[in-house]
């Protein structure tokens, strides 16, 4: 467009800086042409050949069907591709050790076991946690891991199993299962007679003292629960019944939340993990679970101090 | 220092100088910055790639969905599992573009105070959500969600859910006139144990029809919101050893 019009003169040379001015001024205020610093541009240049670098070895440019694929053929699909491949490959000796120890033979090789616990952890975060939370802890009706209170066992062998197979899960044969009545639902007892059972049930687990309502209560207990929890009211793992005289409750252990129990029962579940994780990794996770604190030995009854030595935690 | 003239890029002072002449080219360099980086990922082979399994959502799932963005789930949860291997094996296979292609609108997000969302549907039981949603702390201690137990009070009214279908529709979500005349009655079906929900599923391959909230009697927000959460990234079948390959061998991403 217009041309710098005082061109022929020259621009004026600021005398303190000794920088030409750009030649134009307003109301006496005048633009100094102060050069680029070189490192400045230098560096400008420097991105742009980058740049270019850029755009020819890595996908940049689109085209008409597909963008260009670039020299180095990077994909970032490709790159996770090959991620994930070295991170098998690293795995890969673990996995292939604990494929070939059965789960008993697991304590002996401590090496081994302390690797599985560190991925069973892993995959604790990933599969259990929304349950039995961050720390294992549980929370109402889903069980604390860290323990020693078992409803089906607690050697590496019972956790496995009930990873494999879940609890309660229709279509596998070799689920944990088993059904308590709804006693006060289904009017099996009277909703007095359930108030009874609950007085027994405070009373074994040392909760209340003893009264008349826990004596009518204990003759209904005989009468109706100690099939599933034994006589002394300890529980049986076979039918994954808790044991009633601890301070342990996975529904709570006030008089209302075990009165609810013995009305309408609970039927806890967990899924059958065998349908979705690799035998590996389940056994990488009931070692982690048995070294949370509550792991038993194995044909070890009435040893509670071989526990500790086994699980080595 | 040099005078002007020899200055580079000395001609440059003609556009500083004209208003006009800047603005014409401006627009110019903004014209091929955004046909370049927009436009092709309109006909890209790979951005608009066709997955098999990508289905609309059902009323209810609808329905949860605009409950997921009026109570703003988005601020903390994103919906888009990027390709990366920390990403992956939390969340599962990374998203597809196709898998949100019925979304209006998308749910990708960008921050991610609570987990991605994206692959939701199945991991957790329905029981499980109406505990965490009512009281998120009581199943992840540490979790610093607000509590959003209204939902399961709250009766879901849905005064019009045929013209949010339809209008879906004219966006280019491929309801038929049969889905756009049946909304409202799988609305209330899809969480309905006792309905006949044969002819919804057909309609709506893969959908999940069961009572949602534990309470059968009353079609509640929780209903909704539960349907859509467990339906979020189950409609590709990601796992299918023919998509691995073929995903794995794509060039230009």
């Amino acid at each position: 467009m217009s041309a710098p019009e005082n061109n022929e003169t020259g621009p004026r040379i600021d005398e303190p800086t000794g920088t030409a001015t750009m030649g134009h001024e307003w109301d006496g205020i005048e633009e100094l042409n102060t050069p680029l610093p070189t490192w400045w541009l230098y560096t400008f240049y420097a991105c742009i050949v980058f740049a270019i670098g850029y755009c020819v070895v890595y996908p940049a440019i689109p085209g008409i069907k597909e963008g260009s694929h670039g020299t180095f053929g990077w994909t970032s699909r490709g790159q996770l591709a090959s991620e994930m491949d070295a991170a098998k490959a690293a795995r890969a000796p673990v996995l292939a050790a604990l494929d070939a120890t059965p789960i008993e033979d697991l304590p002996k090789n401590p090496e081994l076991l302390a690797k599985a616990v560190a991925g069973g952890k892993a995959a604790f975060k990933v599969n259990c946690v929304p349950c039995h939370g961050s720390g294992a802890a549980g929370s109402i009706g889903y069980p604390n891991l860290n323990d020693d209170d078992w409803l089906w066992g607690g050697t590496l062998t019972d956790i496995q199993t009930t990873l494999e197979h879940g609890i309660r899960q229709p279509g596998d044969a070799a689920t944990r299962t088993s059904m308590m009545p709804s006693f006060g639902r289904d009017g099996i007892l009277k909703p007095a007679d359930v108030q009874d059972v609950v007085s027994y049930v405070r009373q074994i687990s040392g909760q209340e003292p003893g009264n008349a309502s826990a004596q009518r209560g204990a003759a209904l207990f005989a009468a109706n629960c100690v099939a599933c929890h034994n006589p002394d009211g300890k529980g049986n793992r076979m039918f994954g019944a808790p044991n009633l005289t601890d301070k342990v409750w996975l529904y709570g252990g006030s008089r209302t939340a075990i009165a609810e129990t013995v009305t309408n029962a609970h039927a806890g579940v967990m899924p059958a993990w065998g349908n979705r994780l690799s035998p590996a990794t389940i056994k990488m996770l009931a070692a982690y679970v048995h070294s949370l604190g509550g792991g038993e030995a194995f044909a070890a009854p009435a040893a509670p101090a071989a526990d500790a030595a086994s699980t080595g935690q | 220092m040099a005078t002007q003239d020899k200055q580079p890029f000395h001609w440059h002072g003609a556009i500083e100088k004209n208003i006009t002449l800047l603005g014409v080219l401006s627009l110019l360099v903004v014209l091929v910055g955004g046909i370049v980086e927009i436009a092709p990922l309109f006909w890209i082979d790979n951005t608009i790639e066709k997955v098999k399994g990508v289905r609309p959502y059902t009323p209810l799932e609808q329905a949860g969905r605009d409950i997921y963005v009026r109570e703003g789930c988005y601020l903390c949860h994103s919906q888009m599992i990027r390709p990366f291997r920390d990403e992956t094996e939390r969340y599962g296979h990374y998203s597809l573009a196709a898998e949100s292609m019925y979304d209006h609108p998308f749910q990708w997000g960008s921050e991610r105070t609570g987990p991605d969302l994206a692959r939701v549907g199945g991991k957790y039981s329905d029981a499980w959500h109406v505990q965490h949603l009512t009281a998120p702390r009581s199943v992840v201690p540490e979790s610093i969600m607000p509590n959003y137990a209204f939902l399961a009070k709250n009766e879901l009214t849905k005064p019009d859910i045929a013209a949010e279908v339809k209008s879906l529709a004219i966006t280019g979500v491929p309801y038929t006139k049969d889905d756009i005349a049946k909304a409202k009655e799988d609305l209330f079906n899809q969480a309905n144990p006792d309905a006949d929900n044969t002819d919804l599923i057909k309609r709506y391959p893969k959908a999940q029809a069961r009572d949602f909230d534990g309470n059968p009697k009353k079609l509640t927000e929780m209903d909704a919101l539960i349907a859509y959460l467990q339906v979020l990234g189950t409609f590709v079948d990601t796992e299918s050893a023919a998509a691995q390959e073929a995903l794995a061998k794509e060039k230009g991403r």
